[in-house]
């Protein structure tokens, strides 16, 4: 057996390393969602606020908009409905709230008391449009392009960092290409 | 201990899925495994590791639900995987898909025994050569193999 | 104050295993015997300071100090006494310092137990055990200690311990998981200090082959707790879950079991040297690779602890250091020249090699399938999961694989066994094996493959294992005599396997035979497996010390007549505040009921969880016959008789080196 083959257990251990190191700090938790480049699914649901009016894809359709995930019992939902409003009022951006998993009466308290970023709500008392979407926990932000395709997710609170970093470069992209 | 024995021979001729209290009724025993083998091979995406079987989360019982609701409706196993796949990713299934990128994963048991074999092989091999070479002690070794034995006799 | 005094203690404790891995190494390599004497009371001194540091964190714990840190994130006032003491290493810090302590504790056996070796051996083992002790030492000091106070504003109440944790298991099961993964730096220690002074030979198997084997025997108890604990405590019935951390726990267990093995060929016929060598470096790496997965937040997992990536890198850089060196030491001394030693193809060296084979192979797919999705997420292919369909799929072959070949091999002889010989004497067992497998399978009801061939390979165990001693215990003067003459090392082998047997006869009954069913009930209803009715008696709720519970009331009949009542809980603590499931479960030898509640459906119904569990106690008996097996081998008269003739410094180191063995009688085991 030549002292070269002696060599390999050590390289074995060096490269690992290596992958370990850079895994070091990444959240395994934070998943990229399955509909990446794919159009939001077909879905009928009722508008949060008027609950004769039914809505479908077709809200998203001329311009990118923010799709965000939120419960009132959700306490992190909370945390960045200050944030959302702000994008809303301040930088003019389109968001449309997906109500998930809740009760119409408490989301429009919610609202009147909070503030209300959303130029559509959509009210999805089953969660279907969320199962349909791949959500696993609110809150959960989606970019959309004007053709109704998923760009992006973000899981978790946004606030301005994670506007600046992650969501406005893919909000400007999609904006220069209509 | 007789009771043991009969019980598990009963056990074995007696329907098991007979009541219709099950959380996730079937019809048939071979149906109700399917379920439970599919819900166990799905991963709950937002726990810390359970599949969606063990998993008490919302996410994880509307999973179930939807698997449940595919297979009335007649759906492989192949198919709810899939529906299940396009909506929360590749991250949900257990058990990876044999895939270019996933040939090493599946391949490493048998190269590993296979590489295994061929060292034993290789290191049978050598020895039978070497056995069959070496014609034993030399004289000289022999000789000095009888100086050591007749110093030690002495001390045991 | 004591806390203060807990962190001088850690510090001291550092100097002298700095002290500890410098001084009997020069001492050792430049011949000076006074600067090796320092090994033992260096030794000594390091596990005094550890335990006191240990003693005073405990104390922290038991009279409620919440100014220190981590007694306020793991406990809590309304406590009780003995969780608060297992609280200790309930959370990161504490349980590195139980890490820490067990390696003082080992080193100190080492540096006790080991006045037959020669003094350059023991000063570079100690030497090698006290640079690992520097490393965890500086982890603890530098990153994570469990001292650091939290004043001026000291928390009325503790966070609480984790409920999950609170419970039995949680007392025994790191502490012996522990136990095993710090005793394989034992054999590592012995590794590198044969590599540093050359002296690789059957002397060195002999030395190490013990300890090993005790590590071991305590990491079988370890994870037999942790299966068992998950069984009754979180898992709804389930035993093992190829979680990352439980492979964590199994990687060094697998390289362990190799080890040993080939620690055995090695002693007795002094080849494969080089390959023991990996073995016993590549088993602690795998230890260590474990407390980095558990600790780094690298991989999610139910058990992690609470992830920090400056921690996370520091363990990453010592493991890489410790690894590293090693290996290229290794690289750079281990022999290459082969043993002049010749074997047939199928003798017991042959056998033993491909049981290594089997076992490295295993190893191997455990931590690929742990370490893939994380390779993958690198190279920015996408996230993965990997689980318990790949890994049954895959370790069960091989799993089947180990117990047939174990079968055959312990009628293999040293040397040289003749095919024809042994086929003859494989005949009957053989048979026998598939008789009683029939059997088995008939009482259970149904054939499917992986039952057939799990238990088929735990009964050739068996029938081998218990063949062998047969033969071996004929004698003249009668059975009984027969078999008082074998040694307590055969008994442990004979122990060792027959667990073996009982593990995978269980894992393959409950796997295969197993019943669960998922049933909507209320106050009122009858649920049947078979023949066994559960009838939902009543449902209430009681005051605990820390919890309020809400249980139900089953009991469980068979043809009218009772067997047990049940009584599943869902406990709310006061303090933490989630939800934990008790289950309520009746054990037996042969089998367990297991009934847990799950949500509460509409009005005063109930998801619940029935199960039957054929012979899922026979997975915990063989691991405990197994640790067993592995202490009765170390009581073996070899290791307490004293050598007429001192070891002293062989004249040139060789190959195989018989006289090193000399004095001691040589056993088949």
């Amino acid at each position: 057996m030549r002292r070269v083959l002696l060599f390999i257990p050590v390289l074995l251990a060096v490269t690992l390393g290596i992958v370990l190191f850079a895994g070091i700090g990444k959240d395994p938790n934070k998943l990229e969602s399955a509909l990446i480049g794919k159009p939001v699914p077909e879905f009928v649901l009722a508008d949060l606020h008027n609950p004769e009016v039914q809505l479908g894809p077709e809200v998203f359709r001329g311009q990118v908009s923010l799709l965000n995930v939120w419960g009132t019992w959700c306490p992190a939902c909370r945390d960045e409905h200050g944030d959302l409003v702000w994008l809303a009022e301040q930088q003019g951006i389109r968001i449309v709230g997906l109500n998930y998993k809740d009760e119409r009466e408490l989301a429009l308290q919610w609202l009147d008391r909070l503030g209300d970023p959303y130029q559509v709500s959509l009210y999805d008392p089953r969660g279907e449009l969320g199962f349909d979407l791949g959500v696993y926990g609110a809150p959960e932000t989606y970019v959309i392009d004007p053709d109704g395709i998923v760009r992006y997710r973000h899981v978790g609170v946004v606030n301005e960092k994670v506007w600046r970093e992650d969501l406005e470069p893919v909000v400007l992209k999609f904006r220069e290409d209509s | 201990m007789r009771r043991v024995w009969l019980m598990l021979a009963v056990l074995a001729a007696t329907p098991l899925w007979a009541s219709t209290s099950d959380v996730y009724p079937f019809d048939s025993a071979a149906e109700q495994e399917r379920f439970n083998n599919l819900i166990t091979e799905l991963r709950c995406p937002k726990c810390q590791n359970q599949n969606i079987a063990d998993s008490n989360s919302p996410i994880s019982k509307d999973m179930r639900d939807e698997v449940y609701r595919m297979m009335q409706d007649g759906a492989t196993n192949e198919e709810v995987t899939n529906a299940l796949v396009s909506r929360f990713g590749e991250f949900v299934r257990y058990k990876p898909r044999l895939e270019q990128r996933t040939w090493l994963l599946w391949a490493t048991p048998v190269l590993a025994v296979l590489a295994g074999l061929l060292v034993v092989a290789g290191i049978v091999l050598r020895s039978r050569r070497a056995a069959a070479g070496s014609p034993g002690l030399s004289a000289e070794e022999k000789a000095r193999a009888e100086r050591i034995l007749g110093k030690d006799s002495g001390s045991h | 104050m004591y806390p203060e005094l807990g962190q001088f203690a850690l510090i001291l404790a550092l100097l002298l295993a700095v002290l500890l891995s410098v001084v009997p190494l020069v001492g050792a390599i430049t011949g000076r015997d006074n600067l090796q004497a320092f090994a033992r009371p260096l030794a000594t001194g390091q596990f005094v300071f550890i335990a006191l540091a240990f003693a005073l964190l405990t104390q922290a714990f038991l009279v409620d100090d919440f100014s220190v840190a981590y007694v306020a994130n793991n406990s809590n006032s309304l406590l009780p006494w003995y969780y608060k003491f297992s609280a200790v290493w309930g959370g990161h810090e504490g349980s590195l310092l139980l890490w820490i302590l067990m390696l003082a504790g080992w080193t100190l056996a080492v540096a006790v137990f080991s006045r037959r070796l020669p003094t350059v051996m023991v000063s570079q083992v100690l030497s090698v055990l006290g640079m690992v002790s520097v490393g965890f030492l500086l982890f603890i000091v530098l990153t994570s200690n469990p001292f650091d106070r939290l004043l001026p504003n000291v928390p009325a109440d503790g966070a609480d311990l984790n409920p999950l944790l609170q419970d039995f298991g949680l007392i025994v099961h790191p502490p012996m998981l522990y136990m095993g993964y710090v005793g394989f730096s034992v054999a590592f220690a012995f590794a590198i200090a044969a590599l540093i002074n050359g002296r690789l030979d059957a002397a060195w198997a002999r030395w190490s082959r013990p300890w090993t084997t005790v590590a071991w025997s305590f990491l079988s108890v370890g994870i037999a707790l942790g299966s068992w604990w998950a069984y009754y405590e979180l898992g709804w019935g389930g035993w093992w879950f190829w979680d990352p951390v439980e492979n964590a726990s199994l990687l060094p267990w697998l390289a362990g079991t190799a080890l040993m093995h080939s620690l055995a060929v090695t002693e007795k016929r002094g080849v494969f040297k080089s390959w023991t060598v990996l073995l016993a470096i590549v088993t602690f790496a795998l230890s260590l690779l474990g407390t980095f997965l558990v600790r780094s937040g690298v991989l999610t997992s139910v058990h992690a602890f609470a992830s920090d990536p400056t921690r996370g890198a520091f363990l990453l850089g010592l493991l890489a250091f410790t690894i590293v060196s090693s290996l290229t030491l290794y690289a750079f001394r281990a022999p290459v020249v082969h043993a002049r030693s010749s074997y047939g193809g199928l003798s017991r060296e042959i056998f033993l090699l491909l049981n290594n084979v089997l076992l490295v192979a295993a190893t191997l797919l455990v931590l690929v399938g742990t370490l893939y999705p994380l390779v993958l997420d690198y190279l920015d292919m996408g996230r993965l999961s990997i689980g318990e369909p790949f890994f049954n799929l895959t370790f069960s072959p091989l799993a089947v694989a180990v117990g047939l070949l174990l079968g055959a091999g312990i009628f293999s002889r040293w040397k040289k066994t003749d095919g024809g010989w042994l086929a003859r004497q494989l005949l009957w067992p053989a048979a026998t094996s598939l008789v009683i497998t029939a059997a088995a399978l008939s009482y259970y009801g149904s054939f499917t493959p992986w039952a057939f061939a799990g238990l088929l390979s735990a009964t050739w165990v068996t029938v081998a294992t218990l063949r062998d001693l047969w033969l071996k215990s004929s004698s003249k003067k009668g059975r009984w005599h027969g078999l008082r003459r074998q040694s307590r090392s055969y008994y442990g082998m004979v122990l060792g396997h027959l667990g073996l047997a009982l593990t995978m006869a269980g894992a393959t009954v409950v796997s295969n035979y197993g019943v669960e069913r998922d049933v909507r009930m209320a106050p009122g209803d009858t649920a049947e497996i078979g023949e066994l009715r559960f009838y939902f008696a009543e449902i209430g709720s009681r005051q605990g010390a820390n919890f309020t519970a809400t249980y139900g009331r089953f009991e469980i009949s068979s043809d009218g007549e009772p067997i047990a009542t049940l009584f599943p809980e869902k406990r709310q603590y006061v303090v933490q505040r989630n939800m934990m499931t008790e289950a309520g479960i009746d054990a037996g030898l042969f089998r367990d009921l297991f009934v847990a509640l799950g949500e509460e459906v509409s009005g005063d119904a109930w998801a619940v969880r029935l199960q039957y569990k054929p012979l899922i106690r026979w997975l915990w008996l063989g691991a405990l016959f197994m640790a067993a097996g592995g202490f009765l081998a170390i009581a073996d008269r070899r290791y307490r008789i004293r050598d007429k003739v001192a070891v002293s410094e062989p004249a040139a180191p060789s190959a195989s080196n018989p006289a090193a063995t000399a004095g001691t009688r040589e056993v088949l085991s």
